[in-house]
């Protein structure tokens, strides 16, 4: 940390009520920013709050429903993100911007390349020599001549860094930049941004690692709901204050949560392990129970899943049913044992969208239904009405293409599909995203009825109230581990929060 | 695992060296079998049977970069070479120039309105060149009226002209050389080659670094389209004949020429040099099979698994791995990847 000088230098980016809407959903409210130049500004919330939306606000890959946006000064707006590059604003993604079979030198210059002589041609001599200059001045050893595909992650976040000190870029936004990285790359980068910091670029560092922020931060701002919560500097604030900024808000909604008898475990997972996804993953699932996974995104929650669902390979450990040892090495075994999964991308893997509801409900029991068409429809349009009740789906009529349907309809398509198997337990992977308010009443309180049926739920979720609100148990997963397991009592928003960035606060007995 | 992996991505790098051995060692087992097929005339004649495809697979190359397809290049090549063949049996007293040019012109404007759909408006390569396809062959039919345009029709320069020799090699290999020259210059040089290899690699990456896709692909289809109108003109004065089935499938030969020299069809890389070995390639199976007394079933089927082959070798290269999610630090150092 740095002592911020008393003279503080004129705010090199400044961000004023900015809003944005994305189809009547408010992701942004009033958003305020202001960052220095030479100074290392932390973002920090929750999932969902906002983050990644402001910084495709500022990369002009979003343009702003309202609020101002100055650099240097001077009023800006970017209507595309190559304005936003040539006004000096520069990202480095989580999901980089590159090139993976061109080379290091090339990815840095690419869009701009310079060229000689007539009929113009690339300088690749000047280019190669530019890129050594740029990881000399960075203190990394890189072949700029090596091909992007053969570098690792770290290695990619420096060629981004380096295209961005190229473009003297003014202000370098790092979104969750040591998601991947090893300790040791981590060391770099922070030296990198040092020198970022020393050379007067202004540095906006998106991170869930509270280590990280008070390393490397001079000052944050939260962001909560889309809402500008508080600004400050580090050396004002303790970790603790940090995260009750970041979910101190009261649950205003009401969870639909019925009082069930919990039973006997019926799935047991047991030292589930993969290669890079997941690692020693055990867990117990009981009768009419819904366990929550809550974990940051690319916690390695969703991976789980697939593995029990049969869609991964190389994974290793057992899953007992009942007591019994079972093997899972397709989604057909899966569905078999009564374990039904769905999936968070609704539109790609859960429902089939040029067909019909009924189609799409009755798809995974066809074989259960008969083979010839003619003796079935009138069963597959029992099943699908019997559903399509239950879950209040809102169509014209049954054979309407599910791509004509809000997305909260989807989704209760894609869960009635599920259903329709007659499953025992059934993993939600994030079942209300990007669904409205009513439709996401819905899906909790239909979530209940299941287990007030005996169905077991599993529900991976980022949205921390939905998970607080609904779950019996709350799982924390953290880099592929779980981290902790909070009975319902214990899952506070601080706890489970604290957890998920995997901080080693305070905190009480974790139960079992 | 990663020891087969390692061979598979040595042969990867070197497989434009690997081609070239192919193709030297081919022609000499044939040449064992048939001595008269390694005879310098004999060889001279497949380099010039080769040209037409070395020329069109360079450019069928670029758009392959961008994640396109070019299918309607035969067709293209046989309207602009009815066209000029028309035009030459209809005016002899225009310069070979001037109908070489028209003919180039043709070829163009047909590949700039496949360029304007796919770039412009966005429709995908596969339908739009599909649909203009059989546009063009069925304007072949229309212009011509389904009649023939034979060599005495044709004027003495304008048939003699691929075939002459200048320094003793014919202008066919000559203008092929000139093409290789250029492309390799507009593929490694040239900003917009450049971007073509950004597009084909990430569309959306593209976007954001400031290329003009739609401009690109606009300009590199027209480039597809200007190498089948000089095309025509050559395989119609070549032959000696223009008629409604010329280049009939000759599209497919192209791709596969592309595939064999190791154009990913998902787009992004590609080389020249693998553009013109797997043209060879292809024309020295096309020419040694009936030497060879292969059946004509025979040579399709093995032409299509020799492409299959091809994909094969291509998709292990680029098989794609899981996340990594768990920390680096913690891995085991053997599973992990190789950092370069």
């Amino acid at each position: 940390m740095l002592v911020t000088q008393v003279p503080t230098p004129p705010p090199v980016l400044q961000l004023s009520g900015i809003c944005k809407r994305f189809s009547g959903v408010i992701a942004l409210n009033d958003v305020a920013l202001t960052i220095r130049a030479g100074e290392v500004m932390a973002l920090i919330g929750e999932n969902g709050a906002g983050k990644s939306t402001l910084v495709k606000t500022l990369t002009g890959i979003y343009q702003p429903d309202g609020g101002t946006i100055h650099l240097g000064g001077q009023a800006v707006k970017f209507t595309s993100p190559q304005e936003a590059m040539r006004a000096g604003i520069t990202a480095v993604h989580q999901e980089t911007v590159m090139f993976d079979e061109l080379t290091v030198a090339e990815n840095i210059y690419i869009g701009r390349q310079p060229t000689k002589g007539f009929p113009p041609r690339i300088d690749w001599e000047l280019i190669e020599s530019e890129a050594e200059k740029l990881f000399a001045r960075l203190e990394v050893n890189l072949p700029v001549r090596a091909r992007v595909k053969d570098l690792s992650v770290a290695q990619r976040h420096f060629v981004e860094i380096a295209r961005a000190l190229s473009q003297d870029a003014r202000v370098v936004i790092m979104d969750e930049p040591t998601a991947s990285l090893s300790q040791r790359e981590i060391h770099e980068l922070y030296r990198i941004i040092g020198q970022l910091r020393a050379a007067g670029t202004a540095v906006i560092f998106i991170s869930h690692k509270f280590d990280e922020i008070f390393t490397v931060a001079d000052r944050y701002t939260v962001l909560r709901d889309g809402c500008f919560v508080a600004e400050g500097a580090l050396c004002d604030i303790t970790e603790t204050d940090l995260v009750s900024l970041m979910v101190g808000r009261a649950i205003h909604q009401t969870f639909p949560k019925l009082d069930v008898d919990i039973g006997t475990p019926l799935l047991e997972v047991e030292s589930l392990c993969h290669p890079t996804e997941f690692d020693q993953v055990s867990f117990t699932l009981r009768q009419a129970e819904i366990v929550g996974f809550y974990g940051l995104v690319g916690a390695g929650r969703s991976e789980v899943m697939q593995a029990l669902f049969g869609l991964s390979s190389n994974v290793t450990g057992t899953i007992k049913l009942n007591g019994q040892a079972i093997t899972i090495n397709s989604p057909n075994d899966a569905i078999a044992h009564g374990i039904a999964y769905v999936p968070e991308d609704r539109q790609h893997q859960g429902a089939h969208l040029s067909l019909p509801i009924l189609h799409n409900i009755t798809l995974p029991i066809l074989s259960r239904i008969g083979f010839f068409l003619r003796g079935r429809r009138l069963q597959e349009n029992a099943i699908a009405r019997h559903f399509s009740e239950q879950l209040e789906l809102k169509c014209s009529y049954l054979t309407q293409n599910v791509s004509e349907l809000s997305g909260g309809n989807q989704q209760k398509v894609v869960l009635g599909k599920w259903l329709a198997t007659n499953p025992k337990v059934i993993i939600l992977d994030e079942p209300t995203k990007g669904i409205d308010i009513g439709s996401k009443a819905a899906v909790h309180r239909f979530i209940s009825e299941l287990v007030g049926r005996g169905l077991s739920v599993i529900l991976v979720s980022s949205e921390l109230p939905e998970v607080l609100g609904m779950a019996d148990r709350v799982v924390v997963m953290h880099q592929g581990h779980i981290k902790k397991v909070f009975a319902r009592a214990q899952a506070t928003p601080e706890n489970v929060v604290a957890a998920a960035s995997g901080s080693e606060l305070p905190s009480e007995e974790a139960a079992a | 695992m990663s020891q087969a992996n390692q061979g598979i991505k040595a042969i990867f790098k070197q497989r434009e060296a690997l081609l070239a051995v192919l193709v030297v060692v081919m022609i000499g087992l044939v040449g064992l079998r048939a001595p008269v097929f390694v005879s310098p005339t004999s060889l001279a004649n497949l380099l010039t049977d080769s040209t037409l495809l070395v020329m069109l697979a360079l450019t069928q190359m670029f758009v392959i970069v961008t994640r396109g397809i070019d299918l309607s290049v035969a067709s293209n090549l046989a309207l602009s070479g009815m066209m000029a063949a028309l035009l030459a049996s209809k005016h002899p007293e225009l310069p070979l120039a001037v109908v070489l040019l028209v003919a180039v012109a043709i070829g163009l404007l047909l590949g700039l309105i496949n360029g304007w759909m796919i770039g412009y408006l966005e429709l995908p390569p596969i339908v739009v060149t599909l649909g203009t396809m059989s546009v063009y062959r069925g304007l072949v039919f229309v212009l011509s009226g389904g009649a023939w345009v034979s060599s005495h029709q044709m004027p003495a320069d304008f048939v003699a002209f691929p075939l002459g020799r200048l320094l003793g090699i014919t202008h066919l290999v000559w203008i092929a050389a000139i093409v290789i020259a250029l492309m390799w210059y507009l593929a490694r040089y040239t900003r917009f080659g450049r971007d073509l290899y950004a597009i084909g690699n990430e569309p959306a990456s593209a976007r954001y670094v400031g290329i003009d896709s739609a401009r690109r692909l606009f300009w590199t289809y027209g480039l597809s389209g200007a190498m089948a109108g000089l095309c025509g003109y050559l395989w119609v004065a070549r032959y000696a004949v223009a008629y409604t089935e010329i280049a009939y499938g000759f599209e497919f030969t192209v791709i596969a020429a592309c595939v064999i020299g190791g154009i990913s069809i998902a787009g992004g890389s590609g080389t020249v040099a693998g553009a013109v070995l797997g043209s060879l390639f292809l024309a020295v199976i096309n020419n040694a099979l009936p030497i060879m007394k292969v059946s004509p079933f025979w040579q399709s089927a093995l032409t299509g698994i020799i492409i299959l082959t091809a994909v094969l070798i291509n998709a292990r290269g680029n098989s794609k791995g899981s996340r990594q999610i768990l920390p680096l630090h913690l891995v085991n150092p053997s599973s992990s990847r190789s950092a370069a």
